[in-house]
């Protein structure tokens, strides 16, 4: 990317203030990238920024509280960093946010799911349009908009909301056309009883590894999660289709009015449960009673944490 | 056998203690007919109750939930009801992308005078749930053994 170079020396610049930098380095292939904590001048050379940083990084900063932390923030992950401010879950001024124009990230299971195994990865070439992957000795190529995440289809906010360094270009104003959740859409014409089944369907998959919770930048019980608490024994740790649907439900339950939809549960997934979906249909009817969305501006109100005495778009039962 | 076998549904009830469940006893005291689905479960307030009580009761059996608090601006402790109204309203409109038809939980406010509206409320919403019939069960811990219920229901 061409400002990662100017992103390098800004994080430079800026390291002998801090006591670790956040942002991406190259992994175990050259398909996948890793997060990578910049604490010494010489880490600073392996940063690489690019469609492969996936991971939402904002997910550090609360364990890291207390410290002083850099982080290089996609758009989507600068909304994390924005609604974990608004929670007084991290402090603004142990922060310095590194922002950047992204232009898309890949979703890995698309990758699988077109090409298969390959086996060796042994180079990845991503341009604008198209990546080109040599795996055993043999090369295959793809259109980059058919392996990119969902979410950056229908990405609003390609450059960080907020940041204290931009590097680049911004790409230009957010677009605030809404969200149109045509996933969504398609599977609300279902029957409830094959919702029902759906949920039971993909759920089953679940093997209880917790990755989705581990992967939100807002789950931040950490170990008072009440996915483990016997007091009020919410789940059993019995392997039951039952608990494992009311994790999820209690996960999207506890985002209410939080969730950026980032989509880190569903890329953590190991068995790829469209897990985002719930939480879709959380902000979506978030979005329409109380006209809010998360993760925009630091200064607002959750709208659970606040209430109004006349409730403009709620309608009560008449009985 | 009970007499009500398979004439009755199971719903479950969080009442407020201010008004609500002094309104079902009022209701009680006044010998109003109710019909006998549903079980009660006193709360300290509306607020108290985690909309997730509502789809835990569900999935473990429940064919409707009923919650009640006092009026919006009757609240004992002021605002809790405020709060619960937003909450239940989210839970309300996220059911049915679970599969559970939105009118297996509805949430309403009764004072503890309001003898008679209680009466109203849980015969009303007694007969919505009969309309509905049984909510979908989770049985066994694997998936097919629900699902296969399901098809041979078809």
């Amino acid at each position: 990317m061409k400002f990662q170079k100017e992103l390098k020396d800004s994080i430079r610049k800026a390291l002998p203030e801090l006591d670790v930098v956040i942002g991406w380095c190259g992994s175990f292939d050259p398909l996948h990238a890793t997060p990578h904590f910049i604490r010494r001048e010489e880490d600073i050379e392996k940063l690489e920024i690019g469609p492969l940083s996936v991971h939402n990084l904002a997910t550090y900063l609360p364990g890291l509280r207390g410290k002083k932390v850099g982080i290089v923030v996609k758009g989507c992950d600068s909304r994390s960093v924005i609604e974990l401010l608004q929670e007084k879950l991290i402090a603004r001024d142990d922060i310095t946010i590194f922002g950047f124009p992204c232009t898309g990230v890949v979703d890995q299971a698309k990758i699988k799911k077109a090409l298969g195994y390959v086996g060796n990865v042994e180079s990845c070439d991503m341009s604008d349009k198209s990546v080109v992957i040599v795996a055993a000795g043999k090369a295959h190529s793809l259109e980059l908009s058919d392996v990119l995440a969902d979410k950056c289809h229908s990405c609003r906010y390609p450059d960080a909301i907020i940041s204290d360094i931009f590097v680049g270009d911004k790409s230009g104003e957010a677009v605030p056309a809404p969200a149109d959740y045509e996933a969504l859409a398609t599977f609300e014409n279902l029957s409830l009883p094959d919702r029902f089944g759906f949920w039971l369907k993909e759920l089953d998959r679940c093997i209880r590894c917790y990755a989705c919770r581990s992967a939100c930048p807002l789950c931040v019980c950490r170990d008072h999660c009440a996915a483990e608490s016997r007091e009020p024994h919410w789940l059993s740790q019995e392997n039951n289709v039952r608990d494992k649907l009311m994790f999820q439900v209690i996960h999207a339950y506890h985002l209410a009015g939080r969730c950026t939809e980032c989509g880190e549960c569903q890329r953590a997934c190991p068995v790829d449960i469209p897990v985002l979906m719930l939480k879709q249909k959380m902000n979506k009817e978030i979005r329409d009673i109380f006209k809010y969305e998360a993760g925009v501006d630091p200064e607002e109100t959750p709208p659970l944490l606040s209430f109004k005495m006349e409730e403009e778009n709620i309608t009560e039962k008449d009985w | 056998m009970p007499v009500l076998e398979g004439k009755e549904l199971r719903i479950v009830g969080f009442l407020c203690n201010w008004c609500s469940y002094g309104g079902a006893d009022t209701a009680g005291v006044g010998r109003f007919k109710q019909p006998t689905d549903l079980r009660i479960i006193k709360v300290p307030c509306s607020g108290r109750i985690d909309p997730l009580f509502v789809v835990k009761a569900l999935m473990n059996g429940a064919d409707g939930v009923l919650v009640s608090g006092c009026h919006p601006r009757d609240c004992h402790y002021a605002e809790g009801n405020f709060y619960a109204r937003r909450r239940l309203e989210i839970m309300h409109k996220f059911l049915p992308i679970l599969g559970y038809e939105p009118g297996r939980f509805e949430y309403t406010w009764v004072s503890a005078s309001e003898g008679q509206r209680w009466q109203q409320v849980v015969t009303s919403f007694t007969e919505q749930i009969h309309k509905l019939g049984p909510a979908p069960k989770i049985l066994g811990p694997e998936a097919s053994d629900t699902l296969g219920l399901m098809q041979a229901a078809l």
